[in-house]
């Protein structure tokens, strides 16, 4: 369990081992402040989700999940993607009014990047990986926590690079996104270092 | 050079001019990962290509009929739709394809092309001309997908659609393989040298200094 958390931080990075929300990743990653809210929020929302999906997933889309309703033969599982795109969308729906009624400064904080979150490919990509490897209950909430975690870590480290990049001189053409793509790719081979790492 | 047609235009355009990926830095999220192998490369382009152009048809038909409040949800929920029905032909007629591209041929309904194009073209205009729009946007994301994927399986395996181009050292040949090709790091690179070339060779598409935008956000993001 505590190996999959640690994998699922460093060695399988969503961001820079599998390219997974790369949009918002290198949009958002001008300013530290606004690519720590992001990834905090990435990390909620990846928390919750995750093993929401797979509850949905184990009990109403598997294969044969509907028996409990006398269904045994019914597959649903191509039905995955869409329910997942909607649940993703609902969740942040219903964190933004939660936010905004509970904690408005936070909500005001984040306000934009929210509703850019329910169609991130980090998010969809993490519950469909997790039906793709077959984890349980408690191994998905590990990982959601776990590539959300991640994520979050790869864009500030991204944000503060370009932060200072931005006073750099650097070569016409290459500025803005192509450096920050090179940059990407040498983040991505400091963490590809992490393999077999182990903290604890 | 002539003048093109109009509709040639819109044909042409996205592939170089204004490229999705390269200039409006949208839809890498799924690009990068499949491009290790020309043949991946090649089925997710050709995915692509055909979920975008269907979902620009669709919507674009039934333009009139979309309220303004729920158009977000609606056409993601057709892309949804026509991303399935792909994953499913997939995994029907090329299994094993499907298998190598695992999570990837899904995360097309969230490619930021997709509904980008749908959003900001098919809803204005008629069927036929968003479906060309559709398929150049399509066919200019296709190119720098077969271009990075080139790159990387030229030189990380020395082969291409995985036919053997280069002998390899562990064959008798003499092409020692560059395994870092095939990992992560190098499709972030390769891109980032892409963006650069387009960027000279079209210096219009260039992004100004950092510095002297402190105070005014550029319209690229998404």
């Amino acid at each position: 369990m505590i190996d999959l958390f640690q994998r699922s931080i460093f060695e399988e990075n969503l961001a820079l081992s599998f390219f997974l929300g790369i949009c918002t990743f290198l949009a958002v990653s001008k300013r530290i402040e606004t690519a720590f809210g992001v990834g905090v929020v990435l990390i909620v929302v990846q928390t919750i989700s995750v093993p929401l999906n797979h509850l949905l997933y184990a009990y109403v889309l598997a294969d044969g999940a509907l028996a409990w309703l006398g269904l045994p033969e019914t597959d649903l599982g191509f039905m995955r993607l869409i329910t997942f795109i909607a649940i993703v969308a609902a969740l942040v729906q219903v964190l933004e009014m939660v936010l905004d009624r509970y904690i408005p400064g936070l909500y005001r904080a984040l306000g934009i990047y929210l509703p850019l979150l329910a169609i991130n490919c980090a998010i969809i990509g993490g519950s469909l990986f997790m039906v793709e490897r077959q984890l349980d209950l408690a191994e998905s909430t590990v990982f959601g926590l776990g590539t959300g975690i991640g994520w979050a870590l790869a864009i500030v480290t991204l944000a503060a690079i370009r932060e200072r990049l931005s006073y750099a001189s650097v070569p016409r053409g290459l500025e803005g996104l192509g450096v920050a793509f090179i940059v990407a790719g040498l983040m991505s081979m400091g963490f590809s270092a992490f393999v077999g790492v182990r903290v604890f | 050079m002539t003048q093109p047609t109009p509709t040639l235009r819109t044909l042409v355009d996205p592939i170089v001019g204004s490229n999705p990926v390269t200039v409006h830095v949208l839809g890498i999220c799924s690009a990068l990962a499949v491009t290790t192998s020309l043949s991946t490369a090649l089925t997710m382009s050709i995915a692509l290509t055909v979920v975008i152009a269907a979902a620009a048809g669709i919507i674009s038909l039934i333009r009139h009929h979309i309220p303004g409040s729920i158009r977000l949800i609606l056409q993601i929920t057709i892309i949804a739709a026509l991303v399935i029905v792909a994953d499913q032909v997939l995994r029907a007629f090329a299994y094993e394809m499907s298998q190598r591209l695992t999570v990837f041929v899904s995360l097309i309904a969230t490619n930021c092309i997709v509904l980008g194009r749908t959003e900001a073209y098919a809803l204005h205009n008629p069927p036929g001309p968003s479906m060309l729009d559709a398929i150049g946007n399509g066919a200019g994301y296709s190119a720098v997908l077969l271009l990075v994927a080139f790159i990387r399986e030229l030189f990380g395996a020395g082969a291409l659609f995985g036919i053997n181009v280069l002998p390899l050292v562990a064959d008798g040949g003499w092409y020692q393989p560059l395994r870092l090709m095939l990992l992560a790091p190098s499709a972030f690179i390769i891109l980032g040298l892409l963006v650069w070339a387009a960027r000279s060779l079209w210096p219009q598409q260039a992004e100004a200094r950092a510095f002297e935008l402190r105070h005014q956000p550029r319209a690229t993001e998404t």
